[in-house]
């Protein structure tokens, strides 16, 4: 692989014409003839009984053509992770996105008429929005049939001995932080289009993250109501951005296909803004006590954590980010001994989803603030604490992760020559620089029982390739990430190769794009199915040149002899020779690639993915002691990716990553108050605009990753992982307060000032 | 209520009849079906349906459609000249990596085409400003601020 001629260059990404010329059709854009447009009630209240409902009205009005409510659902059907969510509610409302009724009308105007004409009776109930009093004895039950509002999952991992480790440590470090909910706020919103043919077979039109796993999830709706045997077909329209948020299907997907069922119509369900902030599964608020323990050089003797997660009235994915939480907890530098256990608890708030990064922030927030506490009573730089500590290559860590390519150690180097650290650090005087370090999964995540990714490949007459993925591109650039690797084992133009990726009746299976996986096993997959086909152009051009295969190769479209220049063909002629002979073929190949990483074991033990990835981000800021406002004057984002198959992609993630976790880190807070929430837009909540933008370097380490598509590993996530304690750690060093609940806004920052003066 | 106007669109001139309550971006994409400008929020926010009304960048999912009489009003799909080649910002919006998921993608370039119009040679400051209206969670701006500063210095 010396002479790579497609991977590793910056090639723009291929969708980015059409979206440049607003030619790209996104679920907003999508029509589909005959098309009704449904609308969703939500509930008035986050806990309530429903008294009466009545739809009459709504019904009566012209260019209604179907309202439903949870009479319409089979009663014992439910969504959600832990099957506790009716698509459409009845008895109880338990937040303010629970779904009451649903219309389909000719326009939306009409929808939303028809829904100001249904009448609900509430009997408002007290609620419970503070997880720590979810958890109490005797606190009410939000779901009847459980016994405690504490979710069934068994969220605890033991590594060596903690205890013992406590009475060794010389340094020992106790504190508690928290995390606040925050969304995703991908510009285009959530929707789909539900169509069902005459004989019942559904096709929806979707901007979903898990295409192959909603295919399921639709099939067993479809089997609740009665249809068996059905196909289902998910075709993906662009989608507006992901971030985790459609790593589910929810509700509203149920009920366009319910009022698709019932209408015979296809029905468009599109959110709004609002319902956008409200109606979706943002990330959840987190509570962690943390501590640490070190010897007298420093070394990392032990970590342990409690952590409550406010889970909200309902299971999705957000339910189960504690597995990913153990990744850094017990594999983030080299900590011998660790306890983790977590609570995730049902209150009346929203529901948790993933988003980017899947836990890790929340983590990584309270391991690293924790972790320069120790660094400063140990009188250590929090930097050469990190260095010592660092992962390494051939590592087996604590939860049985094995360390394979890592460059954590270069990454910290990175940040700390880039930000002149030995200069900067420790001189307080309002001006301070800070770190934080990051492992993520690289190499798939095998969270199910399959983390595979399909793909088929074939040719035309002329040497063109269509390549059939089952990898969803959300934006990130999965599609040229593809195509480049198929063109460089093809040794042909870029432009040869159109990847297909939107379709499940013509791509393979795949997973999710999910977990940073998409260019590590999708690339493989890609990789995989291109060398099979490889070796059959290498046999027809072996046939038509007369020479051994073996001494065959492509460059530039040309198939030739590596022994005797006289001996080349175009590829297309060699195709043709192939395709129009007796018994003729034309060529195809098929590839599943599913990483050899493991299923956690019974105790979460196990290796989770088949390489790391690594980042170390360094902030310098400067704090206004008047007014507590934080500005950040210069930023480094170092991270390990592996081989950098397309370095102006990949920066594009770590850009986006780093502004995201700085939204994270200064100022983006879901405000519930009571169960509702009060700023559910973007003027309330702020995510960062152009203008705050610091300057930012991205610093891509290169690492040989020998299981990944041409070494690379997954940087999807990575970005803003460590960025909230960066900046935290570089506010202690400029003015000396430490602030340890999410987002660090200037009133925190000025009253933890204040109380320093008084105290100092 | 309806009445009939008269406007400017990407140079073309169009008459047609419009709806009191309509807004301009609920005429371009529902009644014109041009759906190049994007609705990101619905009111006035994220920038997602900015188009260029006389020479300014305005947020077409507040504007009144009745406003539009007499005006000269470019979209997005006004950017592409007649044989098709691309204008410079939609080229270095391509190369320098500034789209990502794509939906901020036409508002940004709206915004940034006013004010290349109107001062061919920014600085970040003023890149910045012009596009703060912007809403973009997927790309930290930087490669969109990289490539208005490309296209403006190709000119």
């Amino acid at each position: 692989m010396n002479s790579l001629t497609t991977v590793g260059q910056k090639i723009p990404k291929r969708d980015a014409p059409p979206k440049a010329i607003g030619a790209a059709v996104y679920i907003q854009d999508m029509k589909v003839p005959g098309m009704l447009h449904g609308k969703i009630l939500y509930s008035k209240h986050p806990h309530a009984r429903i008294l009466k409902l009545d739809t009459s009205r709504a019904e009566k009005l012209a260019g209604v053509r179907a309202v439903i409510t949870a009479a319409d659902m089979p009663s014992t059907f439910r969504i959600g992770v832990m099957k506790d969510n009716p698509p459409l509610k009845t008895g109880k409302v338990l937040s303010i996105r629970d779904e009451i009724a649903a219309v389909a009308a000719t326009s939306p105007e009409i929808a939303e008429e028809a829904l100001s004409l249904i009448e609900v009776e509430y009997e408002v109930l007290p609620g419970i929005f503070d997880p720590i009093e979810a958890m109490k004895e005797g606190a009410m039950l939000l779901h009847e049939e459980t016994k405690s509002n504490v979710l069934k999952l068994p969220w605890k991992l033991v590594c060596g001995d903690v205890e013992a480790a406590k009475k060794e440590a010389v340094f020992i470090v106790e504190d508690t932080f928290s995390t606040p909910w925050v969304t995703h706020c991908c510009l285009g919103t959530s929707g789909c289009i539900a169509q069902f043919d005459t004989n019942n077979n559904l096709t929806m039109y979707s901007n979903t993250q898990i295409p192959s796993l909603a295919q399921n999830d639709y099939i067993e709706a479809l089997n609740a109501f009665g249809l068996k045997n059905k196909r289902v077909r998910i075709v993906q329209c662009v989608i507006g951005g992901g971030f985790g948020s459609k790593l589910d299907t929810y509700s509203y997907e149920y009920i366009a296909i319910r009022l698709s069922l019932k209408t015979r119509k296809p029905v468009k369900i599109i959110f709004s803004r609002e319902e956008e902030f409200f109606a979706t599964s943002p990330r959840q608020c987190t509570i962690t006590k943390i501590s640490h323990g070190c010897d007298r050089e420093g070394r990392l003797m032990f970590r342990e954590i409690e952590m409550v997660l406010d889970n909200g009235a309902y299971t999705s994915w957000g339910a189960t980010t504690p597995s990913v939480m153990m990744l850094p907890i017990s594999s983030l530098y080299k900590v011998p001994n660790v306890k983790y256990t977590a609570k995730c608890v049902y209150t009346n708030n929203t529901y948790s989803q993933a988003m980017r990064g899947y836990g890790n922030p929340q983590a990584t927030f309270a391991i690293e603030s924790s972790l320069d506490q120790l660094a400063e009573i140990a009188g250590i730089d929090p930097y050469e604490l990190r260095l010592k500590n660092a992962n390494e290559p051939g590592e087996v860590t604590p939860q049985r992760f094995k360390i394979t390519s890592c460059g954590m150690k270069e990454c910290i180097e990175e940040v700390v020559k880039r930000l002149n650290w030995k200069g900067k650090h420790g001189r307080g005087a309002g001006r301070g620089v800070g770190m934080a370090s990051l492992i993520h999964v690289g190499g798939g995540a095998r969270v199910y029982k399959s983390d595979g990714c399909g793909t088929i490949i074939k040719m035309d007459d002329f040497g063109k390739v269509d390549v059939f993925t089952g990898a969803s591109d959300i934006g990130q650039g999965s599609e040229t990430i593809i195509a480049q690797i198929v063109a460089e084992v093809l040794g042909i133009p870029i432009d040869d190769v159109n990847v297909i990726n939107n379709d499940t009746d013509i791509c393979p299976w795949d997973v999710g794009v999910h977990a940073s996986r998409t260019t590590f096993v999708a690339g493989n997959a890609a990789l995989g199915a291109a060398l099979k086909i490889k070796s059959q152009v290498l046999e027809a051009a072996a046939k038509l040149l007369e020479e051994d295969p073996a001494y065959l190769d492509i460059k530039n479209g040309i198939v030739f002899s590596t022994r005797n220049k006289e001996k080349s063909t175009p590829l297309g002629k060699a195709l043709r020779k192939a395709h129009y002979t007796l018994g003729g073929k034309m060529l195809m190949a098929e590839y599943f690639y599913d990483p050899k990483n493991e299923n956690f074991d019974k105790e979460f033990k196990g290796n989770l993915s088949v390489s790391y990835a690594y980042g170390t981000h360094g902030v310098e800021v400067e704090v206004d002691k008047e007014t507590g406002q934080v500005k950040i004057l210069d930023y480094v984002a170092a991270h390990d990716v592996g081989k950098a198959i397309n370095p102006l992609l990949l920066e594009g993630q770590i850009y986006g990553g780093g502004l995201q976790g700085v939204g994270y880190a200064l100022g983006e807070k879901m405000v519930y108050v009571n169960g509702e929430l009060k700023n559910g837009n973007f003027l309330d909540y702020k995510i960062p605009t152009a203008k705050d933008v610091p300057p930012m370097q991205a610093v891509i380490v290169e690492t040989d990753e020998k299981d990944g598509p041409f070494g690379a590993k997954g940087i999807g996530e990575p970005g803003l992982v460590p960025t909230a304690p960066a900046i935290a750690n570089a506010i202690y060093d400029a003015v000396g307060v430490r602030i340890k609940d999410l987002p660090i806004t200037p009133e925190k920052v000025l009253k933890a000032l204040k109380g320093k003066e008084k105290i100092g | 209520m309806k009445r009939e106007i008269g406007f400017t669109l990407n140079g073309e001139a169009v008459r047609l009849e419009v709806e009191d309550q309509w807004t301009l971006l609920y005429l371009l994409r529902e009644v014109l079906e041009m759906t190049g400008t994007k609705e990101g929020c619905g009111y006035g926010e994220c920038g997602a349906c900015t188009v260029i009304i006389d020479g300014k960048a305005i947020n077409s999912c507040l504007y009144p459609a009745m406003e539009a009489e007499g005006r000269a009003i470019t979209t997005i799909e006004g950017l592409v000249s007649k044989d098709g080649e691309l204008h410079p910002l939609q080229t270095a919006f391509i190369n320098e990596g500034a789209v990502q998921c794509g939906f901020c993608t036409p508002g940004m370039i709206m915004s940034a085409k006013a004010l290349l119009d109107a001062n061919d040679k920014p600085t970040e400051e003023e890149i910045k400003d012009a596009v703060a209206g912007n809403l973009c969670r997927c790309t930290g701006y930087v490669k969109i601020i990289d490539a208005i500063k490309s296209a403006a210095g190709g000119r």
